[in-house]
C-alpha cells in the first residue's frame, strides 16, 4: 500500500471519528415526558426543552421561588405537550425573564420531581412586536 | 417635515451601483476576448464603468450615515439603529448595526480591493475584475429593495419609517417624524464594536481577491501562474481575518458577560472556519512555489474558504441559526438570495475546476517522509479537519431545516456543552499542529534524512523540555492534557526562535514571517491553556450557606450577593460594594451618582456636589453636567486585602427594556492574571416596596435603630434658608439631623419639617442605597421629643460573579505576533510578485 493511501485511511477514519462524536454529543429536542423517560432508562445526557412559564388567570407568573441568598431560584414551566414542572436554574433570575414568551431549558432531571437547568434560552418580545415590515415598492 | 433627498440619492446610488456592477462585468468579458487593437479602449471603458460603480457605493455609504448622522427618524434605519443621545464614534456603529449597513460596508471593501487589484496588476485586470464585478452585483442586489410582483430583491436601508411600520399614527399624520430612536444595541456601544466590524467586513471581502485570481487563472488556462499574485492577497486575508476575529474575542471579553474571549458560538465559528481553511491554503500554496506539489489542494482550499465565507454569511444572516446563538439575526427574507449567490460561485468555481482539472500539473513522486512538503500537508489536512470539526455541528440548525423542508422531522439540537465539546477536539489538533510547525519549519529550511533530522532537533527539543517543565512547575500544571499542551506550545516557540535566529543571522527580517507566526501560535496555545483551563470561579458563597438537604447543596453557587458597605468575602479578597457610579463627560473616571440629579433632558444632569478628581474641580455644586449614556450605571467594589484597599472594579450595567440587562465586565489586569468581574443582577429602585411605618419619638442625641444601623439624632436647628425652596416670611422650618452608620460608612439624613399658615409641611428624605426613607412627623416641644416615621426596604445590591484568569496576556501577546508574522510575509510575498511584474512576467 502507498503513503498517499495510508494517509488517505488516517484521514477518513478521524472524520469518521468526528461525525460519530458529533452524533453522541448532539443534544435533542424533547418533551418533558421523554426526558423523565431517558432519565429512568439512566441516559444522562443534556437535552433541550421547549415551552413557557406557568401563567395565572390574570396573565401573571407563577411559582417562581427565588433562594435567599438571590443566586438560585426555581420556576414551573409548561412544555409544548402541556406537562407542567418544576426546574431549578443555578443562576441568578434573568432580566426579563417574567417577559418571556417562550423559554428552551437545556438541562436533565436531577431527581423524580426536578428538573435542572443548566442554561435557559429566552424569547422577549421584541421591541417592533406589534408592528409589521412592509417592503417599500418602487 | 419628511426629508426623502438622502434616502431617494441613497437609492438611486444603490440602482446605480448594481447596474454599473453587471455592465463592468460585460465590459471587461469584452475586454479580456477584445483583439490587441482594441484591448486599451475596452480596458479604459471598464475602468470607467468601475470608477462609476465605486463612486456609486460610497454614496450609498454617505447618504446612510448622513441620514443617521442627521438623526433623520423618518427613515427606519436610523429610527431602529439610532437616537439622539449617541456621541458620534457610536453613530458609526449604528450604521452596521442593521444587516443593510454590514452589507454596504462589504461592498466598500470589495471597491476598495477591486481598485487596488486594478492599479496593481497588468494581465490579470481583466479576467479578475469579471469576477469582482460579479461579486459586486451580487452584493448590491442584497440591499436593492426591488419589488417585481411577489418577488422582493434585497432589503433597502433607505426605506422610510411610515413604509416599514404600519403604525396607526402614520394615518393620521402622514407626516410623523419620531422625536427619537430607538438606540443601538447597548452591548455594541463599545469602542472595538466601531473597529471590528470593519476589520471583520475587509477580510470577508480579501477572500476574493485570491478566489478572483483562480477563477481568472482557470478561465485563461494559467493553471498555476495565479498562484504568485494571489499568494500575498491570501496571506493578507488570513492576516485581516484572524485580526477580526481576535478582535471579536476581545470585545467579547470586555463586553459581554459569558465570562471569557470564546465561547463556540455560531457566529464565532462562521469566522473561525474559513480563516483555518485559508490558512492551509497559504501553506499548500508556498509549497506550490517551491515544488511545483499541492497544487490541486490549493485550489480546493481558496475555492472552499470563500464559499465558506459566504456560508458563514447565510448561516448568521439567513435567521436559520434561530435560538442556537446569541447573536440575534433576524430573517430580511434574503437567505434565498444568499443561498442562489453561493450556489452561483460554488458552480462556477465546480465547472471552471473540472473543466481544468486533467491539465492541472501534478507531481508523481510520491513525498518522502523526509520532505517539507509531506509535514505541511500534514498541516494542512490537520487545519481542515479541524475546520469540519467545527462547520459540522454548527450545521445542525441548517441540517434540521433541510430535512424538514423534504417533510421529515429531526429534532438534533447543538451540544449543550459547547466549550467542552469544541475543545475536546481542538485542544488536540492545535497541539499536533504546534509540533508539526516545529518539525516543518526545520524542513523547510534544510534538506534533512533521519540522522541530520535527529541532529538538529535535539538542542530544541532539550530546551522546550526545559522550559516546559519550569512552567510546569511554577505554574502548577498537573493535568496531564495540559502537560502535553506546554510540551507542545514550549516546543513550536523553542524550534521557530532557534530558526528565526539562523534567519536573522543569515539573512533578512523579510523571510522571518513563518517562524514568527508560528512562535505567536505557540504562545496563544500556552495563553488558551492556562487561561481557560485554569480559569476560576471565585464568587462562591461562603456566607452562611444555608443547608437545605436537597442536591441543591452539592451545587456550587457561583454569584454573590453583595449588599451595599457590607463586607463579604470573595476567596483571598473581602469585596464590598459601595454605590452606583455614571461617566460624565470632560471627567476622569467616574462620578458617583448620588452627587448627580437628574435634570431635563437625554444626558442631562445636575451636580449636587463639587465633582473633584485628583484634587482638580470640573464642576461646581449646582453647575449643569453632561453625562456619557445616561442609563449606563458603574457599580464600584472596593476589593480589600488583609484590610486594605488593594484596588476598585466598575462593572457597569444597564436594564434595557428590549434586551434585559446589559452587563459588562471590568477587570483587574495584572501582568500574570486578570481579575474579571461581571453584575449579574441589578437592584431595581423605581417603586421600591416599602415597609410598614416605624414610628420613634426622640430626643437630641438620642440612638436608635433603623433596620439594624445604629442612628443617632445629632439635632433640630430652625433654618432661614432651604436648598430648592423658598421660604416666607412667618414661615418656620426645622431640619433634623440624623446620622447612620452602616458598616464603615457613616451618612447625614437631614428631613426637614415646615411651618406655613399654620399648615404643616414635611420633606422626607429618601435614601436608595440604605433603602430608607425618613420624615420628621411631628414635633412636642414640651416634652423636647421628635417623631420620625421609618419606611425601610432593602439596601441596594448587586449580585456578582468573579473569575481569576491566569497568564491571559500571553495569549493576546502571542496573537500580536502571529499577526505580525503575517505581516512580514505579506510584504516578502508581494515583494516577490511585484518584481516578477516589472519584468513583465505577470
Amino acid at each position: 500500500m502507498k503513503k498517499g493511501h495510508i494517509l488517505g485511511l488516517g484521514i477518513i477514519a478521524i472524520a469518521i471519528v468526528i461525525i460519530v462524536s458529533m452524533l453522541g454529543d448532539a443534544s435533542t429536542y424533547e418533551s418533558f415526558a421523554t426526558a423523565k423517560e431517558m432519565k429512568v432508562k439512566g441516559e444522562d445526557k443534556a437535552i433541550h426543552v421547549v415551552g413557557q412559564l406557568k401563567k395565572g388567570i390574570s396573565g401573571e407568573v407563577e411559582g417562581i421561588e427565588v433562594n435567599e441568598n438571590k443566586t438560585s431560584f426555581y420556576f414551573m414551566m409548561i412544555d409544548n405537550d402541556g406537562t407542567e414542572q418544576k426546574v431549578f436554574y443555578n443562576e441568578p433570575v434573568p432580566a426579563d425573564f417574567h417577559r418571556s414568551e417562550q423559554v428552551v431549558v437545556i438541562g436533565a432531571y436531577k431527581s423524580e420531581e426536578i428538573f435542572m437547568a443548566d442554561k435557559i434560552l429566552m424569547k422577549c418580545p421584541s421591541k417592533y412586536q406589534e408592528t409589521e415590515v412592509n417592503t417599500a415598492g418602487m | 417635515m419628511i426629508n426623502t433627498f438622502a434616502g431617494n440619492l441613497g437609492h438611486f446610488a444603490t440602482i446605480l451601483a448594481f447596474v454599473s456592477a453587471v455592465v463592468t462585468a460585460f465590459s471587461y468579458y469584452k475586454y479580456t476576448v477584445a483583439s490587441e487593437l482594441e484591448k486599451p479602449n475596452w480596458r479604459n471603458f471598464s475602468r470607467i464603468l468601475f470608477y462609476i460603480h465605486s463612486i456609486a457605493s460610497v454614496t450609498i455609504a454617505i447618504s446612510l450615515f448622513e441620514i443617521i448622522y442627521s438623526h433623520r427618524f423618518e427613515y427606519f434605519y436610523a429610527y431602529s439603529h439610532s437616537s439622539i443621545a449617541l456621541p458620534v464614534h457610536y453613530m458609526i456603529s449604528s450604521f452596521w448595526e442593521g444587516q443593510e449597513g454590514a452589507f454596504i460596508l462589504w461592498i466598500f471593501w470589495n471597491v476598495v480591493l477591486g481598485l487596488v487589484v486594478i492599479h496593481t496588476n497588468k494581465s490579470w485586470e481583466g479576467p479578475v475584475m469579471i469576477v469582482f464585478a460579479l461579486v459586486q452585483a451580487f452584493l448590491v442586489s442584497m440591499i436593492l429593495g426591488v419589488v417585481i410582483g411577489d418577488l422582493k430583491i434585497g432589503s433597502s436601508p433607505f426605506i422610510l419609517l411610515r413604509d416599514a411600520i404600519s403604525a396607526p399614527i402614520f394615518q393620521m399624520n402622514p407626516d410623523f417624524v419620531p422625536e427619537d430612536g430607538t438606540g443601538l444595541n447597548p452591548l455594541l456601544q463599545n469602542i472595538w464594536m466601531v473597529i471590528h466590524p470593519p476589520t471583520l467586513f475587509l477580510g470577508y471581502a480579501s477572500t476574493l481577491v485570491p478566489f478572483a485570481f483562480l477563477m481568472a487563472g482557470l478561465a485563461s488556462k494559467r493553471y498555476s501562474e495565479w498562484i504568485r499574485p494571489a499568494l500575498p492577497w491570501a496571506i493578507f486575508s488570513a492576516m485581516i481575518l484572524g485580526m477580526g476575529i481576535i478582535m471579536g474575542a476581545y470585545w467579547a471579553y470586555v463586553t459581554l458577560n459569558f465570562g471569557g474571549y470564546w465561547n463556540w458560538d455560531p457566529v464565532e465559528n462562521a469566522v473561525y472556519v474559513p480563516w483555518l481553511i485559508m490558512v492551509a491554503g497559504i501553506h499548500t500554496m508556498i509549497t506550490f512555489k517551491k515544488s511545483s506539489t499541492a497544487l490541486k489542494t490549493s485550489i480546493v482550499l481558496i475555492i472552499a474558504s470563500f464559499i465558506l465565507v459566504l456560508y458563514a454569511t447565510f448561516l448568521v444572516r439567513s435567521g436559520v441559526l434561530g435560538d442556537s446563538s446569541v447573536h440575534s439575526f433576524t430573517d430580511l427574507g434574503l437567505s434565498g438570495q444568499l443561498l442562489i449567490y453561493l450556489l452561483f460561485f460554488l458552480a462556477v468555481a465546480i465547472f471552471l475546476s473540472v473543466r481544468a482539472w486533467k491539465y492541472i500539473p501534478t507531481s508523481d513522486k510520491e513525498a518522502s517522509v523526509y520532505s517539507r512538503e509531506f509535514w505541511i500537508f500534514i498541516g494542512a489536512t490537520t487545519l481542515s479537519l479541524m475546520a469540519f470539526q467545527v462547520i459540522l455541528p454548527t450545521s445542525i440548525p441548517v441540517w434540521n431545516a433541510i430535512v424538514e423542508s423534504f417533510g421529515g422531522i429531526s429534532n438534533m439540537a447543538p451540544p449543550t456543552d459547547q466549550v467542552g465539546f469544541y475543545t475536546k477536539f481542538q485542544l488536540w489538533f492545535a497541539v499536533v499542529l504546534a509540533l508539526l510547525t516545529a518539525v516543518g519549519q526545520f524542513f523547510w529550511w534544510n534538506k534533512m534524512d533521519g540522522k541530520t533530522l535527529k541532529d538538529t532537533l535535539v538542542m530544541p527539543y532539550i530546551i522546550s523540555v526545559l522550559i516546559a517543565a519550569l512552567i510546569i512547575v511554577l505554574g502548577k500544571v498537573y493535568n496531564v492534557s495540559y502537560i502535553v499542551v506546554v510540551l507542545a506550545g514550549s516546543f513550536t516557540i523553542v524550534a521557530n526562535a532557534t530558526i528565526l535566529f539562523k534567519l536573522l543571522k543569515k539573512s533578512t527580517f523579510k523571510l522571518a514571517g513563518g517562524s514568527l507566526a508560528h512562535i505567536g501560535l505557540g504562545m496563544i496555545l500556552i495563553g488558551v491553556m492556562f487561561s481557560s483551563g485554569y480559569s476560576e470561579t471565585i464568587s462562591y458563597n461562603l456566607s452562611g450557606l444555608t443547608y437545605k438537604n436537597s442536591f441543591e447543596d452539592e451545587i456550587n453557587k457561583e454569584h454573590v450577593l453583595l449588599w451595599i458597605n457590607k463586607p463579604t468575602q470573595i476567596k483571598d479578597y473581602t469585596a464590598i460594594y459601595r454605590g452606583r457610579q455614571k461617566k460624565v463627560v470632560g471627567v476622569p473616571g467616574l462620578v458617583e451618582s448620588k452627587i448627580l440629579k437628574k435634570a431635563e433632558g437625554v444626558n442631562h444632569a445636575i451636580a449636587l456636589k463639587d465633582i473633584v478628581v485628583d484634587g482638580k474641580t470640573y464642576h461646581r455644586e449646582g453647575e449643569f453636567v453632561q453625562i456619557v449614556l445616561e442609563e449606563n450605571n458603574y457599580y464600584k467594589i472596593d476589593y480589600y486585602q488583609e484590610d486594605q484597599l488593594a484596588f476598585s472594579l466598575s462593572p457597569m450595567a444597564q436594564y434595557n427594556t428590549s434586551m434585559g440587562l446589559i452587563s459588562s465586565p471590568d477587570s483587574k489586569r495584572y501582568l500574570n492574571k486578570d481579575l474579571y468581574t461581571f453584575v449579574s443582577v441589578i437592584n431595581d429602585l423605581e417603586d421600591p416596596e416599602w415597609n410598614k411605618d416605624e414610628v420613634f419619638e426622640v430626643s437630641p442625641n438620642d440612638t436608635f435603630f433603623i433596620s439594624d444601623m445604629v442612628t443617632k439624632f445629632e439635632s433640630a436647628d430652625v433654618v432661614k434658608e432651604l436648598d430648592g425652596m423658598q421660604l416666607f416670611d412667618g414661615d418656620v422650618a426645622v431640619k433634623a439631623k440624623l446620622t447612620i452608620q452602616d458598616y464603615d460608612v457613616e451618612k447625614v439624613l437631614e428631613p426637614i419639617f415646615i411651618i406655613r399658615n399654620n399648615q404643616v409641611g414635611r420633606v422626607p428624605i429618601i435614601d436608595d442605597e440604605l433603602g430608607i426613607k425618613i420624615e420628621l412627623t411631628n414635633i412636642l416641644p414640651e416634652e423636647n421629643k421628635f417623631v420620625f416615621t421609618v419606611n425601610s426596604t432593602q439596601k441596594d445590591y448587586v449580585i456578582l460573579k468573579a473569575i481569576v484568569k491566569p497568564q491571559i496576556n500571553i495569549l493576546w501577546a502571542g496573537t500580536i505576533i502571529m499577526l505580525i508574522g503575517f505581516c512580514v510575509a505579506i510584504y516578502r510575498r508581494y515583494d516577490e510578485f511585484s518584481k516578477m511584474r516589472d519584468k513583465g512576467l505577470e
